[in-house]
């Protein structure tokens, strides 16, 4: 059983060595050792969920290299450690299978290895992220997760493409430029790097009152940084090119498990560095709530305005990521739950629109939300998948969607002014949802009527349009049934992983 | 107030030097200020750390005279810490660069906000 508390390590390497062998193998090589890979990182997180949480396991740290605490490198493994990685594991495996034609069709032949090592970049990244139980180690896998992000993002290689992953570089090196200046003055006041030293010294200091401004600056540092990168409202204005231009594998990616793996991160810093009481009494989570809440408004406003099915997508991700913070920013226990509930929710459901979308785009990843008519005749399972994914992300009951936005709801409840701004923000958000999601939805479904196909060919020139890219095979349905189950999974028995999640959080501080 | 500013001074010019690089990173329509900004941001940080790993009077802690006791020598952690922060800014900005050659083949600019422009009307 020992053995098993060396899982987390072999996850981090096994991901970045088959993204070093990729380098060296041709494509379809380069598929096969990231699908194994991914899917053996998918069971070892599993075993190890087993393990912390079905058999008692409770929290660990591992020591890397066998170097103790002050020289050496450590992580933490847990119960919500291994959920995350699970979570992180399953969304990358079924999108590259389910979007390995897409990648195909999109991605010249000799670049398709690239694409494979960025995928296993980035999930190790993200892994690792999750696991460190050292800040600068955290840091250092923040840019290795930034540059595989860029690169997912341009592996196009259009000119928009390339202009989009320029934006969403500068906008996060200026995020990991806040949180490293965060790092480097949490080190001068404690002297440590490693969270569990850290905490006694913040916990010493608050006690003492000694270095509060300092504390105070720190923790916005830390917390404005990694917003910035999760593409929090006012930073979100690469996330629509980003998620619209590039390959679908890379917009599940990246909307699903790469801006969450900064708020776990986050949510990481605030428990075992820091301390969650300390951080509330900074007042930064009001500034956090806010926030939230302004991207939840300003997210839904423009998906409502938008045009292209896929930028539709991606301007919900931003109302998501706003959903997420303000359960950050309610500042208790069962609000940070329901935040890390509705990043398993929203990473399945957002992975499930993008991937079953993919079949309703052109080459040039275009697609206006009118000319969908009449499309759930041709495309039978995406069209169904693409409802569900609508269904669960407006909040209907049976799907994940509902139940986290009913722990949100209920975590609010009870905290005098923010309940009010907190459920009129979800009641807002859910109706804008309906409107925008299920419109898309009604038209799938509807037949196309001659008159007013007539219109749009006028308004957009002569040019019908023409499903280019054939992206099914049996892998993209498998992918397709994997997530949907997930999501009937976490909507109809929610209450396991509840509780994982709060046992972690318990175990965190 | 003229002692603070002289016990502080590094504090004082590696966070002027970060404001100034985030500044040119965040205003700066030019790729390369840009990247050039980002390069100052990075920099004041490794000056904030490496100052405060440094104590007067002592020498890096390499051990040559025989000399064991830590008295002698400057905490080297935040010294490891600097190389590997250069490590990560070398290949970000390797990477930045190359990307504006790229843009620059496709776009003939320099200016982001003149490319998000033609990109948006292909």
């Amino acid at each position: 059983m020992e053995f098993i508390k060396n899982f987390p390590f072999f996850s981090i390497m096994l991901g970045m060595f088959s993204a070093i062998v990729s380098s060296v193998l041709g494509a379809k090589a380069a598929k096969y050792v990231a699908r194994t890979a991914l899917f053996i990182i998918m069971v070892l997180s599993g075993v190890l969920l087993w393990y912390t949480y079905a058999q008692g396991g409770g929290s660990y740290v591992f020591i890397m290299g066998h170097f103790p605490a002050p020289w050496g490198n450590e992580i933490r493994g847990g119960s919500l450690e291994a959920l995350f990685a699970v979570f992180v594991s399953f969304i990358a495996f079924f999108c590259v299978i389910g979007g390995s034609k897409a990648v195909e069709s999109d991605i010249e032949e000799k670049k398709q290895s690239l694409f494979y090592i960025l995928v296993m970049l980035m999930t190790s990244s993200l892994i690792a992220m999750c696991y460190t139980n050292d800040l600068f180690t955290g840091y250092v896998f923040i840019e290795i997760n930034t540059i595989a992000g860029c690169g997912l993002i341009m592996i196009r290689q259009t000119g928009k493409s390339i202009v989009t992953a320029v934006r969403y570089m500068v906008i996060s090196l200026m995020g990991s430029g806040l949180f490293l200046i965060g790092v480097t003055m949490l080190y001068t006041i404690t002297g440590h790097l490693l969270m569990s030293p850290i905490q006694e010294t913040v916990r010493e200091l608050a006690a003492t009152g000694d270095y509060s401004t300092q504390l105070t600056i720190i923790i916005g540092l830390m917390t404005v940084g990694l917003a910035i990168k999760s593409g929090l409202f006012p930073f979100h204005m690469w996330i629509p090119d980003a998620y619209g231009q590039s390959n679908v594998v890379s917009s599940c990616l990246l909307s699903s498990v790469v801006s969450k793996g900064y708020i776990f991160l986050l949510i990481k810093i605030y428990f075992r560095t820091l301390g969650f009481d300390i951080v509330k009494d900074s007042g930064v989570l009001e500034v956090v709530f806010i926030f939230g809440i302004a991207g939840i408004i300003i997210g839904s406003l423009m998906a409502l305005r938008e045009k292209s099915l896929r930028r539709m997508i991606a301007y919900s991700s931003i109302a998501q990521i706003g959903y997420v913070y303000m359960g950050i920013g309610l500042g208790s226990l069962a609000g940070v739950a329901a935040a890390i509930f509705h990043i398993l929710a929203h990473g399945v459901t957002k992975s499930l629109l993008f991937l079953s979308s993919a079949e309703f785009t052109d080459g040039s990843h275009a697609r206006r939300i009118e000319s969908l008519k009449g499309e759930a005749s041709q495309h039978k399972a995406s069209a169904l998948s693409y409802a569900i994914g609508a269904f669960s992300i407006t909040g209907f009951p049976l799907l994940a969607g509902f139940v986290s936005k009913l722990l949100l709801g209920g975590a609010a409840i009870g905290l005098r002014t923010r309940q009010w701004f907190a459920l009129i923000a979800l009641a807002i958000s859910t109706i804008l949802n309906a409107f925008y999601f299920l419109r898309t939805v009604v038209f799938m479904f509807i037949a196309p009527s001659e008159e007013h196909d007539a219109e749009i060919d006028i308004e957009k020139g002569p040019e019908k349009f023409v499903s280019i890219i054939n992206v099914r095979n049996p892998l993209y349905d498998l992918a397709l049934l994997a997530l949907i189950a997930v999501n009937f999974i976490l909507g109809l028995f929610s209450g396991p992983i509840i509780d994982v999640i709060n046992e972690g959080l318990g175990l965190f501080s | 107030m003229l002692e603070l500013i002289h016990d502080n001074i590094n504090d004082l010019v590696s966070v002027l030097l970060f404001v100034i690089g985030f500044a040119d990173l965040l205003f700066q329509k030019n790729m390369i200020k840009k990247i050039i900004g980002l390069n100052i941001m990075d920099t004041a940080v490794y000056l904030l750390l490496a100052s405060q790993g440094y104590i007067a009077g002592r020498t890096a802690p390499i051990v040559v005279d025989g000399i064991t006791s830590t008295e002698a020598y400057i905490n080297p952690i935040p010294s490891g810490l600097v190389l590997t922060g250069i490590v990560v800014s070398v290949s970000v900005t390797a990477l930045m660069l190359s990307m504006t050659i790229r843009m620059y083949k496709k776009y003939h600019s320099l200016d982001l906000d003149y490319c998000l422009l033609k990109s948006r009307e292909e």
